[in-house]
C-alpha cells in the first residue's frame, strides 16, 4: 500500500464520520456488535432506507463489513482498520513539539 | 490531504551542545521542559518514562546515544491504543554552532504501513469477541 492510498482511506473515514446518523450508526455497531439494517432501523431514529444508503457508504469506506447472508438479513460489523490509518493522521497533527521546544530554550535560558 | 509522516523543527540555541544535551538526556532536563517528571536509564535499550501532572506518561525506548550530538528515541504513537504496535522515532541531532548549538528534532513514522503481521493481529482483535462468546457458548452447550 502506497501513502496516496493511506491518504484516500483516512479521506473516506473522515467524510463518513462527517455525518451524524453514520457516527451513530458506527456507534450502535461498535457497542451492540453485528447488526442488520433492520436491527439498525429499530434502535435509532433513522429510516431503514436511509441507513441501508449510509451502511453501503460505510462499506465503501472499509469501516463496515457485510456478512454473507440472505438478503434482508445481512449483518453488518464494523472494521476499524481503516479508522486506524486516520488515527494516524490525527497522531501527527496532535503531535505537539512546538510547546516543549520553546519550554526547552526556556529551560536553557 | 498531506499526510504528513514526519514532523521536524531546527532550533537555534545560546548553548553548547553539552548543556543542550544534559536538557535532553537526563531526568532533571526531561522532567523539567517536557515532562513533569521523569526517569532515564540512559543506555541504548534502556528506557526513560516521562509523567505530567494531567496523568498521562510515556515511555521512550532509547535507540541512538552518541553524546553529545544524536539522541534518539521511541516512543508509542499518540492516539493508538497502548496495545498497538506502532511507535514513532524521534531523533534530536545537536550540532555546534558558534558557541551555541543548532538542535534539529525529526519525529518519523506517522504514516507506517500496517504491516501484514500487525493486520493479522488487528484482524484477530476485531472477530475476538465473536469467536471467544462463541467458545464461552460453545462451552457452557457441552456442559449442559
Amino acid at each position: 500500500m502506497d501513502k496516496p492510498d493511506l491518504e484516500a482511506v483516512a479521506q473516506e473515514v473522515f467524510a463518513a464520520l462527517a455525518d451524524p446518523s453514520r457516527r451513530g450508526i458506527l456507534a450502535a455497531l461498535a457497542a451492540g456488535g453485528p447488526a442488520t439494517a433492520t436491527d439498525l432501523a429499530a434502535r435509532l431514529p433513522i429510516t431503514r432506507q436511509a441507513i441501508a444508503k449510509h451502511l453501503a457508504l460505510l462499506a465503501e469506506a472499509g469501516l463496515v463489513v457485510a456478512e454473507p447472508g440472505e438478503r434482508r438479513r445481512i449483518r453488518y460489523r464494523l472494521d476499524s482498520a481503516p479508522m486506524k490509518v486516520a488515527q494516524q493522521f490525527l497522531a501527527a497533527l496532535a503531535r505537539d513539539w512546538d510547546g516543549p521546544l520553546a519550554a526547552l530554550r526556556e529551560h536553557l535560558t | 490531504m498531506a499526510f504528513p509522516d514526519r514532523i521536524e523543527r531546527t532550533l537555534e540555541l545560546a548553548h553548547p551542545p553539552e548543556r543542550v544535551w544534559a536538557a535532553l538526556t537526563t531526568a532533571e532536563g526531561l522532567g523539567t521542559w517536557f515532562g513533569n517528571r521523569a526517569e532515564v536509564d540512559l543506555r541504548v535499550g534502556g528506557q526513560a518514562t516521562l509523567a505530567w501532572d494531567s496523568g498521562d506518561t510515556a515511555t521512550l525506548t532509547i535507540e541512538r546515544l552518541e553524546p553529545p550530538h544524536v539522541f534518539g528515541y521511541t516512543w508509542p504513537v499518540y492516539g493508538l491504543p497502548d496495545s498497538d504496535p506502532r511507535r514513532t522515532y524521534v531523533e534530536f541531532t545537536l550540532e555546534p554552532s558558534g558557541t551555541g548549538t543548532t538542535l534539529t528534532m525529526v519525529e518519523s513514522g506517522f504514516a507506517q504501513l500496517p504491516d501484514a503481521e500487525h493486520k493479522a493481529a488487528f484482524s484477530g482483535n476485531t472477530g475476538g469477541w465473536t469467536n471467544e462468546l462463541g467458545e464461552l457458548v460453545a462451552y457452557l452447550d457441552g456442559q449442559a
